[in-house]
């Protein structure tokens, strides 16, 4: 009973070392690679500057737009970072060891795209307000920005990662994955810019945080599965 | 295997392309039969018989294809994704051949349905396209379909491309549901109280009677469309086996 | 069959309307060194990524001590290593840290043996610098660090010793050759000629080639 109890204990523990272990490479692997890490904020902030270019620089009618712009800025700063989230590991082939491991895949799946989310999602949460800033977004607004961004972003980079996951073994993954992956975004951005205007307008944003907390739930619970599920059949050809 | 006892035996069948192949082509010919007759008799049911609406007038009358291509286009992402499931559990790889023959056929559906749609549209609300609840979430449909033939015909691999199709169409059918809910909600925040589309008060008989027998008909042209394609891709999937090479010596 | 490491039946697979081999089978005893021959194209690569398990594009059976390998997985994994094509190391990262990854990874790998692992492998002095600094073959020797880590019996190497020198590649086939003695066996595909002073078995896959359609 107690040599049953020690072996649980064990791999639990090994469990979660795998998760720790996994998640300080990918830290080590995106500080090295610093391009990888600022190139999604860059694209985040050049996306923004388009639209007051591109539609009207008059601050009444930025500030309408804003929670929209930002929501579909960051929605596309963050699909134009999951193309990278497996593919460097399938070159060189440490994808191979991964699905071979004993261990269960989804612990590094989760691991990984849990670092991932929190060198992107989490970093564009934080930048949001500039952006805000640029726009005219008013102020009461913020708030309710950051939040839906820092409970929305995580939702967007695990269902990215099951199109990063179906496209990592083709060569031209980027443009398939946008069109894959899009369509399933769309609840996040309607829910995710609502908070936004909510906030704005100064109504209550509980409702629109419970439901993309809800989202995101969901895509814990489900989106590792799929990933992994996705991943094998990615490598079997 | 013998815990695999429990499914009816026919499941198993199904399994083989050869019996599948077999027995499509038999009933290919009924339901071709069920769909011709359906799909005349509903039309000049609903273009002769059915009386005019008292709002929109004959421009109505576009109901008769809209609303069949849109259940369709829906049924068809469903039965897909209940393929999907049966050849990533089962490995059957005739679910693998359902699913890719039904996904451009549902796909064209979603495309007839829009299309209606705007050209419903151009009366009632005086401009091809709205951003109607229906017509957005067709429209997302649409885009879903076009992911999964996007993936399917990227992936040389053939089983391993309807893998992959299978497990997306799985993640897409479990977000249909919410994107169907948020889109309708983003609706009414955005524009309340338009003008639906479909959603009409009892509709009387003599309008809802067509209709149900060209739903019927749409059903069976599905079904006879993907059980050519059906066909075709498992002549050409099993090209190698005896009997595919004795099917194709007789002709 | 139970006393059989690995055992192979009727196993089938094409690629690209070729069949590359048909009514494949083999067993793999304990101790035992197997070589997997053919031309180029063959299918030497494929028939290691299907016993390893990562390829499903197969018909036939595989059987992991007398059990079918898909209800068994995980064990089988435990028991496994493979060395794939691609050496599998990360550029930006050290040769410890890249090792130290595999450690957690797969628990039969020893984590506090990884200095003595690269110092085996000639990588002494190495530890630190990032693996893009260091020689093609230096990479793969990172990667080869890890037989000297595993305490899995079943080896699965696919050109092992590419771009690995003279040297190295007589040291590698002792260590083969030590770890078919204590009982563990290996499965490879090679260009070299190996100087194992042992029995090898040589499958050749030119003889199970179907022909093309």
């Amino acid at each position: 009973m107690t040599m049953q109890t020690n072996s649980v204990e064990s791999q639990r523990q090994s469990l979660s070392g795998l998760f720790w272990a996994t998640c300080r490479r990918e830290y080590l692997l995106s500080f090295r690679r610093k391009s990888d890490l600022v190139n999604p904020l860059i694209f985040f902030l050049m996306v923004a500057t388009l639209f007051p270019l591109g539609v009207s620089p008059e601050p009444g009618f930025l500030s309408q737009l804003a929670p929209g712009v930002v929501w579909v800025a960051a929605l596309l700063a963050t699909l134009l970072s999951m193309d990278a989230l497996f593919r460097s590991d399938y070159e060189d082939g440490s994808l191979e060891q991964l699905l071979l491991s004993p261990q269960p895949l989804f612990v590094v799946v989760l691991a990984k795209v849990l670092a991932h989310w929190s060198v992107t999602g989490l970093a564009l949460t934080l930048m949001a307000p500039l952006l805000g800033v640029m726009l005219f977004l008013p102020a009461d607004g913020m708030p309710g920005l950051m939040l839906s961004l820092l409970l929305g972003t995580p939702t967007l980079s695990l269902v990215g990662a099951i199109g990063a996951a179906l496209t990592v073994g083709l060569r031209k993954g980027g443009v398939l994955i946008s069109l894959l992956v899009l369509p399933l975004y769309i609840p996040v951005l309607i829910f995710g810019s609502s908070a936004v205007q909510a906030a704005v307008t100064g109504l209550p944003l509980g409702g629109y945080l419970a439901l993309l907390g809800a989202l995101l739930a969901l895509a814990l619970g489900l989106a590792p599965l799929a990933i992994s599920a996705a991943l094998r059949i990615s490598m079997s050809s | 295997m013998a815990e695999k006892k429990w499914m009816p035996r026919w499941f198993y069948q199904l399994a083989s392309p050869r019996w599948c192949y077999q027995i499509t082509g038999k009933l290919l010919p009924w339901f071709a039969l069920v769909a011709g007759l359906s799909l005349i008799g509903g039309t000049l049911w609903a273009l002769m018989f059915a009386p005019a609406d008292y709002q929109q007038g004959n421009s109505f009358r576009i109901i008769y294809l809209h609303v069949p291509a849109a259940i369709l286009a829906q049924s068809a992402y469903m039965l897909m994704a209940v393929a999907g499931a049966i050849a990533l559990i089962w490995k059957m790889k005739v679910a693998d051949m359902v699913l890719k023959s039904a996904a451009p056929i549902g796909a064209s559906m979603a495309v007839l349905a829009l299309a209606t749609g705007a050209i419903w549209g151009k009366p009632t609300w005086g401009s091809w396209w709205v951003w109607d609840a229906r017509l957005t979430s067709m429209l997302i449909l649409f885009f879903l379909y076009l992911g999964v033939m996007a993936l399917n015909s990227a992936i040389e691999n053939e089983s391993t491309a309807a893998q992959a199709s299978a497990v997306l169409s799985l993640v897409g059918v479990v977000n249909i549901p919410i994107i169907k809910y948020s889109v309708e909600w983003w609706n009414t925040l955005h524009q309340p109280a338009t003008f639906k589309l479909t959603e009409k008060p009892a509709m009387p008989a003599e309008m809802w009677v067509p209709l149900l027998v060209m739903v019927v008909g749409f059903y069976c042209l599905f079904a006879v469309s993907l059980m050519m394609r059906l066909r075709n891709e498992i002549v050409w999937r099993e090209r190698r086996t005896g009997w595919v090479r004795e099917l194709l010596s007789k002709q | 069959m139970a006393d059989q490491l690995l055992t192979v039946q009727n196993l089938f697979c094409e690629r690209d309307d070729r069949i590359l081999f048909s009514r494949l089978g083999f067993a793999i005893a304990p101790g035992e060194i197997v070589q997997i021959e053919g031309q180029n194209g063959s299918g030497k690569t494929t028939l290691l990524r299907i016993l390893s398990g990562l390829s499903r594009n197969y018909e036939g059976d595989i059987f992991w001590r007398g059990e079918p390998v898909g209800e068994v997985r995980e064990e089988f994994c435990r028991n496994l290593l493979y060395f794939g094509h691609q050496a599998g190391v990360k550029a930006v990262l050290s040769p410890q840290e890249n090792l130290r990854w595999y450690a957690a990874l797969s628990p039969a790998i020893d984590a506090e043996a990884i200095d003595h692992a690269l110092e085996q492998v000639g990588l002494r002095g190495y530890e630190d610098v990032p693996c893009h600094s260091l020689s093609a073959g230096q990479n793969r020797r990172v990667s080869l660090a890890r037989l000297y880590l595993s305490r899995a019996p079943l080896w699965i190497l696919d050109e092992p010793f590419t771009a690995i020198d003279k040297k190295g590649v007589a040291a590698k086939e002792n260590l083969l050759l030590k770890h078919a003695q204590q009982g563990g066996s290996v499965i490879l595909t090679t260009h070299h000629e190996l100087g194992i002073r042992g029995p090898v078995r040589k499958i050749n896959l030119d003889q199970c080639a179907g022909t093309s359609v």
